[in-house]
């Protein structure tokens, strides 16, 4: 069974965004990038299928400018046997990227579409259930445990009141959540083999895919500066503090 | 811009490294240092992220690359901020590689192979209660008995000397003098061999030990090459030693530094950023350039090492000036973050105490001078 597993170039979790100051965005220069860390989870959980035996192909693809081949070396080093690059400098919205990777899940054949739930940078979480809906096969989102069984999956959901667990036909698109695995730590040699390992590059018009943008920023602000605390003394001088700010 | 020694892929495993220590082991490094030793879990933890096997060949499970990630290596667990983590979970890097250089196929197998998995520790045992760096008089005997040696003697300031299940041991086999020392790996689990824990000035996670050997017998198969050929493993290995040495002094100066530097612009004084002041800003300055200047002497010695050259005098000088220099940033470090860095806690607190061993161990300032003088023909 062939798996399609999608990752995006996005910026690392650990840096602190900043605004860039006309308010069109948030500033990228020099700032360090790494993999959409659900997808990560996606390419973890992927190697995990292959290594018991349920998967035997992984492509990795993205879709974005030309440093995200980075992202590539990443998912290739992990464990994707190749990997796809739908080169596009501009910028590129969830319908988007969700026709040129239907198109690419259809072209390849593959019987199962790993994606992270959503980039940590829009938390748009559209695409994977896009993926489904253009090619209409079975969705389930958020997955906390994947089982593959021949031409099922079953897929365990967190929700507010417990667990759920649905079954799919495949093909399917699984969007993964935080707690399905851990991500291994990327060894040195298959940082190295990943460089050997064949990344192919085409253009959106070979998937027979427009860029589209059906929404548009307006503005980009921070998130208002906390204010000052104060120290109070007693619990009666916190009591009244709240009470002078109508909180209680 | 290209660097002319650090690629994509030595990035991309910093990032890793990054990853697991902020994991793995900044939350329990003040537990170990309490504890005087590292859980053994640990060298596994560490083999699944592929930091143990760095440097060694890969027909004993190791990644054969150049010297910098070894330099990547330790700039990254230095930023734990001690000294001690790096002394032990990476003590195969002493131990080890006479086996993995000299040894045989078996004892690959037998005594490399398990170590680079995190499944055993190794150590290295030379100095002696009776000399230090005086390799060549060493009094430890090994004497032949059919199959078997039978070693008495004592090593002390065994580094994993506690944990140790891999114990590559010099011996006297032979005659006076260097022509007489044989390497053997003595395993931890050999009848008579007990073992003392030795408790330190800084380097408090890393389980330093005397070992007393009193009739262990070791197989013969147990020796590391050729007997009474020991001598020049051991000098082999100090090179890369020295190298490592050299990466630690210089990887907790950077430490200092950064810690200084972010401390001083929070800390508040007099009203203004502690930073603010020029005698504070002169003194970061200060020690980022001789930060500068030990990191260029490391990346050219350790290019050297790569073109499998052994500059030994080199070697010598930069382990001496990379370890003076550490004593003077971390000293400074100490000024700029006052009774803050006094607390212990501190990550400058705890680099500060452990400047000293690295002015000592692994061959002295004073021995490395005099080495390097006999090397340049004084």
């Amino acid at each position: 069974m062939k798996v399609l597993v999608s990752v995006k170039r996005v910026v690392d979790y650990n840096v602190r965004i900043q605004v860039k100051s006309d308010g069109s965005g948030v500033v990228t220069d020099g700032v360090k990038f790494s993999m959409n860390p659900f997808d990560e989870i996606a390419m973890e959980e992927a190697v995990r299928l292959r290594e018991k035996g349920k998967v035997t192909e992984i492509v990795a693809v993205t879709i974005g400018g030309a440093k995200n081949e980075e992202t590539l070396r990443s998912a290739l080093a992990f464990g994707a046997d190749r990997a796809i690059h739908i080169k596009e400098e501009g910028e590129v919205q969830p319908l988007t990227a969700a026709k040129a990777f239907a198109a690419v899940l259809k072209k390849e054949g593959a019987q199962l579409f790993l994606c992270g739930k959503q980039a940590i940078d829009d938390d748009a979480n559209q695409t994977g259930q896009m993926v489904a809906s253009l090619l209409d096969i079975a969705q389930a989102t958020f997955a906390s445990k994947v089982e593959v069984d021949g031409s099922k999956a079953q897929i365990t959901r967190e929700i507010d009141a417990g667990l759920e667990t649905l079954e799919v036909d495949l093909p399917a698109v699984v969007s993964v959540d935080l707690r399905l695995n851990e991500p291994r730590y990327l060894k040195l040699p298959d940082i190295m083999k990943a460089k050997k390992k064949p990344i192919e590059t085409i253009g959106l018009g070979d998937v027979g895919v427009a860029v589209e943008a059906g929404t548009k920023t307006v503005k980009v602000a921070p998130p208002p500066a906390r204010a000052k605390g104060v120290m109070v003394k007693t619990v009666d001088e916190l009591v009244s503090a709240l009470k002078a700010k109508g909180l209680v | 811009m290209k660097h002319p020694f650090y690629t994509e892929d030595h990035e991309a495993f910093r990032q890793q490294l990054r990853r697991f220590v902020e994991k793995e082991i900044a939350p329990n490094i003040d537990k170990w240092e309490a504890a005087e030793e590292l859980p053994r879990e640990l060298h596994r933890k560490a083999a699944e992220a592929g930091l143990l096997q760095i440097g060694f060949p890969e027909a004993c499970g190791g990644a054969e690359v150049d010297p910098f990630y070894g330099i990547v290596v330790t700039e990254e667990l230095a930023r734990a901020g001690s000294g001690g983590l790096i002394a032990s979970l990476m003590s195969h890097g002493i131990g080890t590689p006479p086996v993995a250089h000299v040894g045989n196929a078996e004892q690959k197998e037998r005594f490399v192979r398990p170590v680079l998995a995190g499944e055993k520790i190794a150590a290295l045992a030379i100095t002696e209660p009776g000399g230090g760096s005086d390799v060549a008089n060493i009094r430890t005997r090994a004497v032949r008995d059919g199959d078997h040696y039978v070693v008495n003697g004592s090593k002390t300031f065994i580094t994993s000397g506690m944990r140790a299940d891999f114990i590559t041991t010099a011996v006297r086999t032979g005659g006076d003098g260097m022509g007489g020392v044989s390497l053997l790996v003595i395993e931890g689990n050999t009848p008579g061999l007990t073992r003392s824990p030795l408790h330190k000035m800084g380097w408090w996670c890393s389980d330093t030990a005397t070992l007393y050997f009193d009739n262990c017998r070791v197989p013969v198969a147990n020796r590391i090459g050729p007997e009474n050929a020991g001598f020049m493993a051991i000098m082999m290995n100090f090179n890369n030693e020295r190298l490592m040495l050299a990466a630690q002094a210089w990887a907790f100066a950077q430490v200092c530094y950064e810690e200084s530097l972010a401390y001083a612009r929070e800390r508040q004084t007099f009203g203004k950023p502690l930073i603010r002041n020029q005698v504070i800003r002169h003194k970061l300055v200060d020690m980022r350039t001789r930060n500068e200047a030990v990191k260029a002497n490391l990346d050219m010695a350790a290019w050297r090492i790569g073109q499998k050259q052994f500059p030994v005098a080199e070697l010598s000088m930069l382990k001496n000036f990379a370890t003076t220099s550490l004593e003077w940033v971390a000293n400074e470090a100490m000024q700029i973050f006052g009774g803050a860095g006094y607390l212990r806690g501190a990550k400058v607190e705890r680099i500060y105490r452990e400047t000293k061993v690295l002015t000592i161990g692994g061959g002295s300032l004073e021995i490395m001078k005099d080495l390097a003088a006999k090397q340049m023909g004084y």
